[in-house]
This record gives C-alpha cells, structure tokens and sequence, in this order.
C-alpha cells in the first residue's frame, strides 16, 4: 500500500490539520509516514502545500516525485489546479470550491471551475458551505477530508479514531461536529461515485 | 521502541536533549527556528535546566554556546545560512580555539530560497574552517547525528557542524529515541591559554587543527553515515550527499538502485572511499543539495580524468533544491511529469496580515515621499520586506540584516537626501544599533523607522531583543530626544502619522520614527494565551 498526497491551499487555512488527521491514522495502523511541511515566508496568505506520503513499506523521499501523487486533495479551488505536475494521470483531484480571493488576478469563477471539470478523475464541494450549513463553518477542512476519505485506503473507522484523538481536549461537542463534517465530505464523494455508475 | 513523529529541526532538538546538551543558543530564522523552540518547550530540557535562549543575533549565538563548551557542557548553535555569515567571526574563531564541552553548530540551507534571500551552501563555511560536516538524509540520522556529533567534538575537542536543508527542517517522519544521558560537570580546559588566540598562541592551535585533519578524514572513512556500496553496472558511479540519496532511491522504487554508490553524510569527504568508487567506474555522478562542493572537489583544477557529472558541467541544475525527477533526469530515466498548470492559475505571493500595523506605516510613507523622486527607501529583512510587493511598492533595497539604515547613510553621503530606512524592532537590535550609530557621527541626513511590533514576527513571533528599550538606544546612541518620534500606525491616525513622517524627513540629520503596534497574530496568540490562563485559574478556583 502506498499514497502519495499532495495538500493544497492558501497560507493561514490550515490544511496542515487535514495532515495531521491522515498521519495519526496512519500511525496508529502501522504505516510509514513522511510529510514535508511549508513554514516561513508563504504563510503569510501565499500558496502553500505538503507532501503526504503513507505506504506499508520505508519512504525514501520526503518529496512525492513529480507525477506520482495519487491525490491533490485542496481546500481551494485555484490551488488544486497548482499542483497538476505532480498528479498521476490516474490520481484524483479532490477540491474545495470556495475561492479565497486575497489577489488581484483572481480568475474568473466560471473559466476556474471549468479547468476543475475538465479533469478527469474530480470532486469538487464547497465544503464552507456545507459546514456552514451544519453549523460548523470551521470544520470545512474535515468535510473536505471527508470526500477524499474513499480513496485513502485507510479504514474510514481509522480516521474517526484520528479526530477523535486529536480533539481529545476539545471535548465531546467539538469531536462530535468534526465527526458529522467528516461524514458529510463522505458522503459527497460515495453519492457522486455511485450516481456515476 | 519509542517513535516519535518529529519534524526535521524538532528530532535535531530532542536529539539534543537526549544527548546530555546544557545550553541551546540562536537567533530565529526560517528553516532553523523549531529546534530552539522545540527545547524551549519541552519538559525535560526545563527539567534538566538546559538554557535555551535568543541571542539578539546569530553572533551574540555562537560567543555563548562557545561559552558554554568552555565551561565542560555541551552547547547547540542554530541558525539559517545567512545567519552564519554573521556569526562567522566566531565560528571561524571556534574552529581555532577548539571546544571543549561538545558543540555543535547547526546550520539550515535554504536551496531554491523558500524564504531566503540566496541559497549559500554552509558546506563550504564548514570546509573554510576545517571543522568535520555532518549532514543527515533523513529525521533518524537528523537524531543520530546530534549524539554522534558530540561525541566527535569531545574526541578532538572541535566545534561541529550539523548541516540540514529546508526539506529536511520542515518533513516530519517517525524518530527512534535512545537512551538519554546526563549533562557534563562544568570542568574548565586543562590548558588555560587554549582559547587566547594572541598570535603566538593562535599559530600553535592553528598547527594542531591542521594536524587533525588527517584523523577528520579517517573519521569520515569509517563513519556509519558513509557507505560505499558495490552494485553491477559500472558505466557509473554515484555520490549521493545528504538528502540526495533519497531522491536517487527513490527513482528505482522498491529495487537496488543498480550503480555503486557512495552516500555521504559526514565530511570532510572521505578520500579512500572516493577514490575506490572513481577507479571501479567508468564516469561519476555527483548529487549534492546546494553548491557543487563535493563535485568541485572530485574534478580538481585539471578535470583531466574520467568524466565528472552534476551541476557543473549541466546534468543537474546549477541552481535549486533537487528532487526525484531531478535527479531520474540525471539518470536518464523517464520523466514522469504530470499535466501542465493550467494558464488561468495565478501566482499567489504571500502579502501582510490583514491589519498589520506595517499597511499603515507603509500607506502613509508613501505619500511622505510622494513628492519626492522614487527609489530613496532601504529596507530590510522580515514581514516588512513584503512592502516591496503590490499594493505597496514602497522599499527599494532588501540586502542583509542591519542594512537599511547603513545603506541609507552611504546613499546619503552619495547626495542622495533625503533617504529613507526602514527595520523591524528585533532586525534593529540584531544588527542595526551600529549602524545608526555611524550614521550619528556623522550626522547623515537620513530617517530611520523602526517598525516596532514588539516580536520576530516574520518567523512566528519569538521573543524581541528590542521590546521597550528602543527610545533609550537611540538617545544612548546619540540621536537627539525631539527627533525620536513615536506613532501609532492605525488608519485612524494617519493625517497625524503623515505630518511626523513629513516633519522628520525634512529634518536633514539623523531622525528616527517609531510606529508602535502588536503584530497581530502574537497580539492574537497573546489573548488566546491569557483566555486559557484566566480559564484554568477559573476552574481552580
Ligand atoms: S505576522 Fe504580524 S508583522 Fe507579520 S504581516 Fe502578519 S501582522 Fe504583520
């Protein structure tokens, strides 16, 4: 078993807790892990990501090579599409689709989403809008965990005991509204998956 | 055994403490900030009572834990490559003097300048003061080597340097912990002369670093961090330093790599090895992060051999971090790019902090100077240096800490006034206070802002070495009282903010102007801390 995960998005949206949720699964199932991490300068609201590497066997690289992930998985829409390069010509594309716009020349909505359909293997959710919906807006970044949870190949009960752990200290409350955004993402991507069939 | 999931600078950290280290010095600087922070946060190191403290910069850093290898302890130094440039004086120095307790200087490359502004390779400060290199490729040997490299600082009784690059600082992986042991006794130098390099003294300790490095080399042949291992295909032959190794074994996923390789992770290179690699193959490869050192090392002023390949003669890029497609291109092995970024995908350049105290500053040093011809403000090295970006466009120079206002002055003295130069509060006293002072005497038509936000804010907001003591250095330094001007940059003042800036500009003497705010994200931090503090004081209560 191996994935090779590229996480995408824009310095201050912390998709490093969408890694960290991954890792612990992984972890607590045994797997080998490398995840290299973007600090300094690029987090003050420039692009940002991390290569995630899981597999049942020692990792070399700390660097996924260059058309070898097996998913971009990315809490917005324009910084999914940054990382094509790297993505597998049968790797996934799993995206929010809610901008954040703190640039100039931000591409127009419409011509973005198009370039995201046009590739072939997607998903694409507003995820703020269905954590919003929930009553949760800050768990945006689980729901979108939640709709690449199918094709990790990690026991989806695996990554509940991940939130679980992680938010130990929250309380129940929290871990719980984490819970439902993971599952709502899931569900998502299992509804597009079996329309599709 | 106990794994740890550890970040790069963080195994570097607790393999420190684990190591019996005593003291832990630096000045924050992207990629090497996390290991001191690391130790300022962990339990055992405050239970052992291990000092982990900022210098106010990379220099005052070195003196102390030198210092410290003085006295018998174990001492880290960290800092990013640039940073070594400031603490060369002492670092070079070191290397004369000899350690006593272990010292270990660690410090972090930034190729392809992630958040730097060049890619100098530390390798070459290391060879320049003919000290042993270690340079791990990976989080485990990260560990390893920290334990390692005190032990060979107390064999010869030679500061070390533990070399790491970003990818390293900043990948997480799992780390095995040994066994920790205790600290050392203070025990002073047997010789109490060791470290007076008066010129008689200095020769005699000069001789026996050069005497050394002979037993240097013979560390590095039988060193568990080089490997020379024999495979078939001899059309080639590999060295692979650091990191490189991954890259290459991770081109032939899951199978040998099929060519002899020598990995190296401690320098200087160990000649035998080298040797024996280059008379079984036909040509050699060499894979190194950062500068060509090792390769122009191996080529030689002649290059009249068998063919040398790397960076030098263009099969791997001559500038840049590696990666695995790098290196398999090296190879001549298939690229596996994916498809192309689509046109419509933008550049997203990191900005300021929405409402960070630098917009306002910035928006009303603008118009101060819209009357004047452009290009008359000398910047300098943190969050602020992003003014240079849109919408601001407001600095024209961004060189080395401190050089801001020294740059003002000598622009100044060129007949350019008036000139303009803007520091942060912890870049001020890192190596900023002298260069005001020069411009004082002699009595330089220039402003100097001092952006005081009360923190390191670029690197995550470490402590500043400034907080409230700013006006007095001025006045101490000899600027004159009614030319230190304190304001506040909000929005709200800026009609106010303007006029000072107008007025102190004017001034043709040395003027400094303070716009005094908190970061907002440690303003931030700060609130969330003193919410948990009253919570928990609550819950006991
Ligand atoms: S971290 Fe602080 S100083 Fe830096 S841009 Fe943000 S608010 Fe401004």
């Amino acid at each position: 078993m191996k994935k090779d995960i590229i996480l995408a998005g824009v310095g201050g949206q912390g998709i490093l807790s969408i890694a960290a949720t991954i890792g612990t699964a992984a972890l607590s199932t045994g797997l080998f892990l490398k995840q290299a991490e973007v600090h300094g300068m690029s987090q003050r609201g420039g692009d940002v990501q991390s290569n995630l590497r899981i597999s049942d066997r020692e990792i070399a690289s700390d660097l996924i090579p260059q058309g070898k992930a097996d998913m971009i998985i990315s809490v917005e829409p324009m910084e999914s599409l940054r990382y094509l390069p790297m993505l597998s010509p049968d790797g996934w594309l799993v995206t929010n689709t809610k901008p954040y716009i703190n640039i100039r020349n931000y591409p127009e909505m419409d011509k973005l989403m198009a370039e995201i359909e046009a590739q072939p293997r997607h998903i694409a959710l507003d995820a703020d809008e269905i954590a919003r919906q929930m009553g949760s807006p800050k768990s945006a970044n689980m729901v979108i965990l939640g709709a690449a949870s199918p094709f990790l190949d990690i026991e989806y009960s695996s990554l509940q005991d991940a939130i679980r752990s992680i938010f130990r200290k929250k309380g129940d409350d929290v871990i719980q509204v984490n819970l439902d955004a993971l599952e709502a993402g899931r569900n998502f991507t299992t509804g597009k998956l079996n329309s599709r069939t | 055994m106990q794994k740890l999931l550890l970040l790069g600078d963080e195994a570097i950290a607790q393999g420190a403490i684990d190591a019996g280290l005593s003291g832990i010095y630096a000045y924050p600087g992207t990629p090497s900030t996390e290991i001191t922070e690391y130790v300022m946060h962990s339990k055992e190191a405050k239970s052992g009572k291990v000092v982990a403290s900022w210098g106010a910069n990379e220099k005052t850093a070195m003196e102390a834990a030198l210092g410290m290898s003085y006295a018998g302890k174990r001492a880290m130094v960290c800092m990013k490559h640039v940073g070594l440039n400031v603490a060369a004086d002492a670092f070079v120095n070191s290397a004369i003097t000899g350690a006593n307790g272990g010292l270990i200087v660690v410090a972090a490359d930034d190729p392809s300048m992630h958040s730097s502004q060049n890619e100098q390779d530390s390798r070459f400060y290391g060879k320049f003061a003919l000290i042993p290199i270690l340079e791990p490729g990976n989080q485990q040997e990260a560990y390893d080597m920290v334990h390692y490299g005190f032990d060979l600082s107390e064999k010869y009784g030679i500061p070390v340097m533990l070399r790491i690059t970003t990818r390293l600082a900043h990948s997480r992986s799992g780390v095995a912990l040994k066994e920790s042991r205790t600290q050392n006794e203070i025990r002073l130098p047997e010789n109490l002369r060791q470290f007076i390099l008066l010129p008689a003294n200095a020769r005699r300790q000069y001789k026996h670093l050069l005497t050394n490095q002979a037993a240097f080399i013979s560390a590095s042949e039988t060193s568990p961090f080089n490997k020379l291992t024999d495979h078939k295909d001899k059309s080639i032959g590999i060295i692979a330093c650091g990191l490189a190794y991954n890259y290459l074994v991770e081109n032939f996923a899951g199978h040998e790599v099929p060519h002899p390789v020598l990995r190296i992770g401690q320098y200087p290179l160990p000649e035998k090895m080298v040797r024996d690699l280059y008379d079984s193959c036909d040509s050699l490869l060499v894979l190194e992060d950062g500068y060509p050192i090792a390769e122009e090392l191996i080529r030689g002023f002649m290059n009249n051999g068998k063919p040398v390949k790397g960076r030098l003669d263009g099969t791997v890029p001559r500038d840049g971090e590696l990666n695995p497609n790098i290196v398999a291109r090296a190879l001549g092995l298939a690229d596996t790019r994916g498809r192309d970024i689509p046109a419509i995908v933008s550049s997203r350049p990191p900005s300021l902090c929405k409402g960070c105290p630098h917009i306002y500053s910035y928006n009303a040093l603008n118009e101060a100077l819209a009357s004047l011809s452009k290009g008359r403000v000398f910047s300098d090295i943190g969050c602020y240096t992003l003014g240079a970006l849109e919408p601001f466009d407001a600095i024209n120079s961004c060189v080395d800490m401190g050089a801001s206002i020294t740059m003002a002055k000598g622009a100044a003295d060129a007949g350019l006034v008036p000139a303009v130069a803007v520091i942060g509060d912890s870049t001020f006293t890192h190596s900023g206070m002298t260069g005001l002072l020069d411009a004082v005497i002699s009595k330089s038509p220039i402003t100097v802002m001092i952006l005081d936000n009360a923190t390191t804010a670029m690197t995550g907001g470490q402590n500043s070495a400034a907080v409230g003591k700013i006006e007095d250095i001025c006045l101490a330094i000899g600027v004159e009282k009614e030319h230190i001007r304190i304001l506040n940059p909000l929005q709200k003042h800026h009609e106010e903010n303007l006029r000072i800036m107008m007025e102190e500009i004017a001034y043709p003497g040395v003027s400094v102007v303070i716009p005094r705010r908190e970061c907002i994200q440690t303003a931030a931090r700060r609130l969330r801390e003193e919410k948990k503090k009253q919570e928990t004081s609550k819950a006991e209560a």
